[in-house]
């Protein structure tokens, strides 16, 4: 169970990254790390399952292409799929926050 | 998605290689870029990443669907097994093979016969008309395959009743393709009107044959070719329609063809051409027409109208019966056969699988025969079952390895079980080849029975495929499963402990090979002596004194109907062409003759003598001047018929000895009288006995010798349209018909002649049974080669089991003949119970198959002494190997095992 929700977190995270546009592997890793202040440190092969998950999914499609230093990488892009299931899922997980924090912190009179 | 993937996965694996590549590349940039040494540039991407191997294991199990990846993996697995131990894998599947596909291929036989419905719309609605109780049998002239109504009885019949929304009716005949010379002939059906539209046959090409074809008096009608007589001799031309064919020298025009699936309605043969019933007054003008009540040549299939049941209307029927036989009385029946003709009774019979000579003749056969191959399928299941004890026996030591260091219970009985299904599908595609090899070949030898070819559906039905294979698939899963679980359920401590010698069969599992063995023995017991006792009778039959010698001997049927000889010319002509033939190099004899013994006519007549009518009918045939010689049948008394006999002499006869015996008991035959019942007003001439003849069989080898007249044929008033000739020649019989068609050309080149070898008629007369003797030979011999293999295998588990104690006892003096009979007696048990059980399921058995022997009683005690011997002599012969064996052990080497 705990691992499902790290492993759904991680996708979501995935998907918020490419809603920013393409990008390979080695960027969404580093970007990930990176606005979380590296809070979340992840292990980067972690990454390419959940890729793979989610492109088996029809969430994300992939392409190869020339990275900024002039290297093959295969990028990944959001689908229209993928940008529906984002906002699903950041709905979902603002719920449990809220629901999280009503218990952690109860307003106080 | 991940369908697509799993067939995909080397390629994606591969794919998510590169990518990882690339991390790692552009990471070790970065670092580099960071201003660390290129080896801490690696291992610090490679840190970060984490393993790439791992990562890949990871991605490469998401695409494989896990069963399925396990099954492949086990399955080639089994296969290398099998490999390793090709005997093992050999036997298995041949067995396999052979069990389910004779059965596949007996019961398609079966199912064709039997079981299947006519392809006519609503086959079950069919119900075959005739007459079902003639007490005293029928009289007058039947014609063709289901001889059954006349054609004033069909007519009658369809006007009276009330049950059947429509009835029509068929007969059966052949024509003659060619013009003149040898026969070419072509099956053919008389058909009613109303036969393709009632029974809802579609044309493949054209029209088919409507009520307004067959109308009395239609004069050249049009012909309906079927299908796949179309396709044999028009090469499936569509344009044939509208064009002609000639049939027994009437030019016809074809109006149409058959759809493909419409055989006639006689399961068994497929008809060539179908003409109506009204053209039966251009093809044979003179057999009196349509309209003679003693006209036997039609059958009759009744639609039943919607509520009705075949009981139903076989009431009715018989309720009108009486009426219309009454109505249909033939002028040319004596008071006698008038009387016989009104007691008996119409009624009906299921016809929805139509009807069948070939269900008639061989049905019972094909349930022998089905009971056989089910006999050999249980010898092979019994025999894979010990197999895969043996194998399971023998991998014991292996599982208990496995599971020690960490195997799944469930994984391993996975694995044996996928060995065991490799076995069950390539024994089943196996079966498959052999079912669609022996169904071929049985159809061939069903053939070869009197002259048209059988016609069967040899389309592979899947459905009986199915039902065999699933048997071999369920046995050897079974057998598989059991000693798996069995295997797998031993502590591996012990297994291991006990090195290669087994613990489990302590008892149970060793007890259920020999049950299994003792069960092969028996059910091998019960084929062989099966197969004995049909081969034994084919051999009575074939060795059975005939009373006529039947080799070299040739007939021929010359029809004279487009020679254009006058019934006056007709004595004078006859005796030339017996002349010239009788000049051909070679010929030693000829003689004339209505018919030959187990030949395909046959007459009878009602006796009478000194004007009292005997009980039964006589056999008659009508013979020329040297028939006696042509075929050896010697005279015993009296004289043969010769020129003295003539149209104008007093009418002569020659008796048989059963004749003599039977109707003049005790006294002087020549110069006796007697006479044949007739019509009244009919004269009834008498016929002197001049000679009498050694007994011959007439139709069937099988009857005892019945009293039998020879009319001379000389004497005929009114010879027919045809002349049969028995040839004796010394050359070989090819030759004599080339030079008999030869001669008869010059003398009229439309004369049509037809071939048959004496010897050719015999062997067709014992079709039936030489099919049993060599299909249950076959199979004993199959069964007993797999028993004996079962005992093979057991004795040398047994021999391998026992090593340690057999060495131990040579050890302590006992010598090698010792040995082998320690083992030799130990498969005697096996053998003497299998015995035992089998003789008396034989016994049983045998009773089912009493009516078809011929010459001895299924409990023919030589039979079971002899296949008793022989079974036991080949099992203790493969007993004997291991034993041999077993007695050449070294006992040190055995011992120091232990």
């Amino acid at each position: 169970m705990q691992e499902d929700m790290l492993q759904g977190t991680l996708d979501v995270l995935v998907l918020k990254t490419l809603a920013l546009g393409p990008a390979h592997g080695h960027t969404i890793a580093h970007a990930i790390e990176r606005r979380s202040e590296d809070v979340l440190q992840v292990e980067h092969g972690s990454l390419y399952p959940a890729l793979h998950r989610l492109e088996d999914r029809g969430w994300i499609a992939s392409f190869w292409g020339t990275s900024e230093n002039n290297r093959k990488a295969r990028y990944y892009r959001l689908t229209p799929k993928g940008r529906r299931q984002l906002e699903q899922q950041t709905n979902r997980w603002d719920e449990i926050v809220r629901a999280v924090n009503r218990i952690l912190r109860p307003a106080t009179d | 998605m991940r369908g697509r993937r799993f067939f995909r996965r080397r390629f994606w694996d591969a794919e998510r290689a590169r990518e990882l590549d690339a991390y790692l590349a552009q990471e070790i940039d970065d670092n580099l870029a960071r201003g660390m040494t290129t080896e801490q540039a690696r291992t610090a991407a490679y840190r970060k990443l984490g393993n790439p191997t791992r990562i890949r294991e990871e991605i490469y199990t998401m695409n494989s669907v896990g069963a399925l990846e396990s099954i492949w993996q086990d399955l080639r697995y089994g296969a290398r097994l099998l490999r390793r131990n090709p005997t093992f894998a050999i036997v298995a599947v041949l067995t396999l093979a052979l069990g389910t596909g004779a059965n596949t291929a007996i019961f398609q036989l079966v199912n064709a016969v039997r079981l299947r419905s006519l392809p006519v719309d609503h086959p079950e609605q069919l119900v075959e008309i005739r007459i079902v109780k003639a007490p005293h049998g029928r009289t007058g002239q039947f014609n063709g395959r289901w001889p059954m109504l006349s054609y004033p009885l069909y007519q009658k019949i369809r006007e009276e009743q009330q049950v059947f929304t429509d009835i029509v009716a068929w007969g059966s005949t052949t024509f003659d393709l060619s013009q003149g010379g040898e026969v070419r002939p072509a099956e053919a059906l008389w058909v009613s009107g109303n036969f393709f539209p009632s029974l809802g046959v579609r044309p493949a090409a054209g029209r088919l044959l409507s009520p307004a074809d067959d109308i009395k008096g239609c004069g050249v009608p049009g012909v309906v070719l079927g299908y796949p007589f179309w396709q044999r001799e028009f090469g499936g031309d569509p344009a044939v329609v509208g064009r002609s064919i000639v049939l027994d020298g009437h030019r016809l025009d074809i109006v149409g063809i058959a759809s493909s699936t419409f055989f006639g309605v006689d399961v068994g043969r497929a008809f060539d051409v179908a003409v109506p019933i009204c053209a039966r007054a251009m093809f044979t003008p003179n057999s009196g027409g349509l309209d003679r009540p003693d006209l036997w040549f039609l059958g009759a299939l009744g639609r039943l109208k919607p509520g009705v049941t075949v009981a139903q209307a076989g009431a009715h029927l018989a309720g009108l019966s009486k009426g219309i036989q009454a109505a249909t009385v033939s002028p040319r029946y004596s008071a006698t056969d008038a009387q016989d003709y009104l007691e008996m009774q119409l009624g009906t019979l299921p016809a929805a699988g139509g009807i069948s000579g070939l269900r008639r003749t061989y049905g019972d056969s094909l349930d022998v025969l089905l009971a056989v191959t089910g006999l050999v399928l249980l010898i092979a299941c019994a025999n894979l079952a010990n197999l895969m004890l043996a194998r399971a026996t023998a991998r014991e030591r292996e599982v208990a390895v496995r599971l020690a260091i960490g195997a799944s219970r469930r994984r391993i009985v996975r694995q044996m079980l996928s060995e065991s299904l490799l076995i069950a599908a390539l024994g089943g595609a196996g079966g498959l080849l052999v079912a669609q090899w022996f169904s071929r070949f049985l159809v061939a030898f069903l053939s070869r029975g009197g002259g048209s070819p059988l016609f069967v559906d040899e389309a592979l039905d899947w459905r009986v495929f199915l039902f065999t294979a699933g048997i071999a698939v369920a046995a050897c899963l079974i057998f598989g499963l059991t000693p798996a679980i069995r295997a797998t359920g031993v502590a591996p401590g012990a297994a291991m402990k006990t090195g290669g010698r087994g613990t489990t069969e302590g008892g149970t599992r060793f007890g259920v090979r020999r049950a299994l063995v003792v069960l092969q023995v028996a059910v091998s017991l019960v084929l062989v002596v099966g197969a004995l006792l049909f081969a034994r009778t084919l051999l009575n039959l074939s060795r059975m004194d005939p009373g006529f010698r039947q080799d070299g001997l040739l007939t021929a049927a010359f029809d004279l109907k487009k020679a254009g000889i006058e019934p006056a010319a007709r004595a004078a002509f006859d005796d030339r062409l017996v002349e010239r033939l009788r000049s051909i190099p070679g010929v030693t004899t000829v003689a004339r003759a209505f018919t030959t013994p187990v030949g395909e006519n046959f007459w009878n007549e009602r006796l009478l003598i000194g004007g009292v009518a005997q009980k039964d009918a006589v056999n008659i045939n009508s013979v020329g001047p040297d028939y006696f010689r042509a075929l050896d049948i010697p005279l015993v008394a009296g004289r043969d018929f010769d020129a003295r006999d003539t149209p104008q002499s007093p009418r002569v006869a020659i008796v048989t000895e059963s004749f003599a015996k039977q109707y003049f008991p005790g006294g002087r035959v020549i110069g006796q009288t007697f006479q044949f019942d007739a019509a009244p007003g009919e004269a009834r001439p008498s016929f002197e006995i001049v000679g009498v003849a050694a007994d011959t069989k007439y139709t069937d080898l099988r009857e005892p010798f019945r009293p039998l007249v020879y009319e001379a044929a000389r004497q005929e008033k009114e010879p027919g349209s045809g002349l049969r000739v028995v040839i004796r020649a010394q050359t070989a019989l090819p030759a004599v018909s080339a030079a008999v068609t030869r001669a008869v050309q010059e003398i009229s080149p439309s004369i049509a002649i037809q071939y048959r070898t004496i010897g050719d008629l015999v062997d067709e007369s014992l079709l039936r049974e030489r099919l049993m003797a060599t299909l249950s030979g076959f199979f004993g011999v199959l069964a007993v080669l797999i028993a004996t293999i079962g005992l093979y295998g057991v004795m040398s588990y047994m021999v391998e089991r026992r090593r340690v104690e057999i060495g131990v006892r040579m050890a302590l003096g006992a010598d090698r003949a010792a040995v082998v009979r320690l083992i030799v007696r130990e498969a005697g048990a096996l053998l003497a119970a299998g015995l035992a059980i089998g003789l008396v399921a034989s016994i049983f058995a045998g009773r089912t198959a009493a009516t078809f022997l011929y010459g001895l009683t299924p409990r023919d005690p030589s039979t079971l002494a002899i296949a008793a011997a022989a079974l036991a002599l080949v099992s203790l012969t493969a007993s004997w190997i291991p034993a041999r064996r077993a007695s050449r052990l070294a006992p040190t080497a055995a011992l120091r095992e232990e």
